[in-house]
């Protein structure tokens, strides 16, 4: 690797790929030279199934990835407050 | 210059080489037609995996008269399209050195075990598979020739050696063999200027043959034409002509 910015989070969820709907198990951050995106380095965030045997990617720019995790992080804060309390496991 | 009225070909497929730790890997195979003998180069990939880049480089090498093989050193990572495996490489935390150099080697020892090898083999590779050729040349002394592209990470702080890295590229430096030629690009950050300034630095405390060409107008992956962020015309002719200079006169 060129980088090793890698992060990893467990998720509960779906994701939808090629195949169609499967359940998500975790997803991998990080920042390195892209696939397909045009920037030297992007924000790679893959959302994988348990044995990362299925994939949905995407490359970001760094600017939309932060505003991406503003906006996931207020979505989230709205849906606290909509449900009138902090999102629990499995929530 | 080739005549416009001679036959020329080149072949290229898919192959199942041995590495050194003793199991097989696929690797793309081109070579030109016609009895030789050809030198011989193996193409280390870069970071996004065994792509399309590196079966077009294959196809260069074999048009300019060098059996090629382009090992895929994400093999034991499964299959699917280049990018989801290097996904997977990439969540395990990249590919351990030894694991590479083995493959590399038992490259070579697939090229020096054709009839038509002139006795020659060379190293090729960018990105990470620039710093995997030089690790290579360096861990052996059956190579007479590599070419480091941009290869990152041949300058490493302590503190980022662990089971998969266990020796700095720079570190091995006196054990090289053959001469190195280096391209990069003066906007990289990995390498930066300083780190291949420390290299060469390197090379010549310990009296090797090498040449190092820094491209002002260039940064990280200036010969990739299917990556227009990277990718600088003029730097990647000029580099393209240094290789065949180069390898010209070490693998004739």
């Amino acid at each position: 690797m060129c980088t090793t910015i890698s992060h990893r989070t467990t998720v509960t969820g779906c994701g939808k790929g090629p195949q169609g709907w499967f359940d998500l198990h975790h997803v991998n951050v990080g920042y390195d030279h892209p696939f397909r995106a045009p920037f030297e380095h992007a924000v790679s965030i893959d959302f994988l199934d348990e044995g990362s045997s299925t994939r949905v990617a995407v490359e970001l720019s760094r600017e939309s990835a932060r505003e991406l995790a503003k906006q996931i992080l207020a979505t989230v804060d709205e849906a606290d407050a909509y449900e009138g309390e902090p999102a629990r496991a499995g929530s | 210059m080739r005549d416009t009225g001679a036959y020329e070909g080149v072949v290229a497929e898919t192959v199942a080489i041995r590495s050194t730790h003793g199991d097989y890997i696929n690797a793309y195979y081109g070579r030109p037609l016609g009895p030789g003998p050809f030198p011989g180069m193996v193409l280390f990939h870069h970071r996004p995996g065994w792509d399309e880049w590196y079966r077009e480089a294959t196809h260069r090498f074999a048009y300019h008269g060098y059996l090629t093989i382009c090992p895929n050193l994400y093999h034991r990572y499964g299959t699917g399209t280049a990018d989801d495996v290097a996904a997977r490489v990439r969540e395990a935390g990249d590919v351990p050195d030894d694991q590479v150099v083995a493959d590399g080697i038992g490259s070579i020892e697939f090229l020096r075990a054709q009839p038509n090898l002139n006795g020659k083999v060379g190293l090729f590779g960018t990105c990470s598979g620039g710093r995997h050729a030089y690790l290579t040349a360096c861990r052996t002394s059956n190579v007479d020739a590599v070419v480091d592209c941009w290869g990152g990470r041949v300058v490493m702080a302590p503190e980022d050696l662990n089971d998969k890295y266990p020796v700095a590229p720079i570190d091995l430096t006196a054990d090289l063999t053959c001469p190195l030629l280096g391209l990069f690009g003066e906007q990289d950050r990995s390498p930066s200027p300083a780190e291949v300034a420390q290299h060469e630095q390197e090379l010549r405390k310990h009296g090797k043959q090498y040449e190092f060409h820094m491209y002002p107008d260039a940064g990280h992956g200036f010969f990739y034409y299917d990556k227009p962020a990277v990718y600088r015309a003029g730097p990647a002719v000029d580099g393209w002509q240094k290789v065949w200079d180069f390898l010209g006169r070490h693998l004739a």
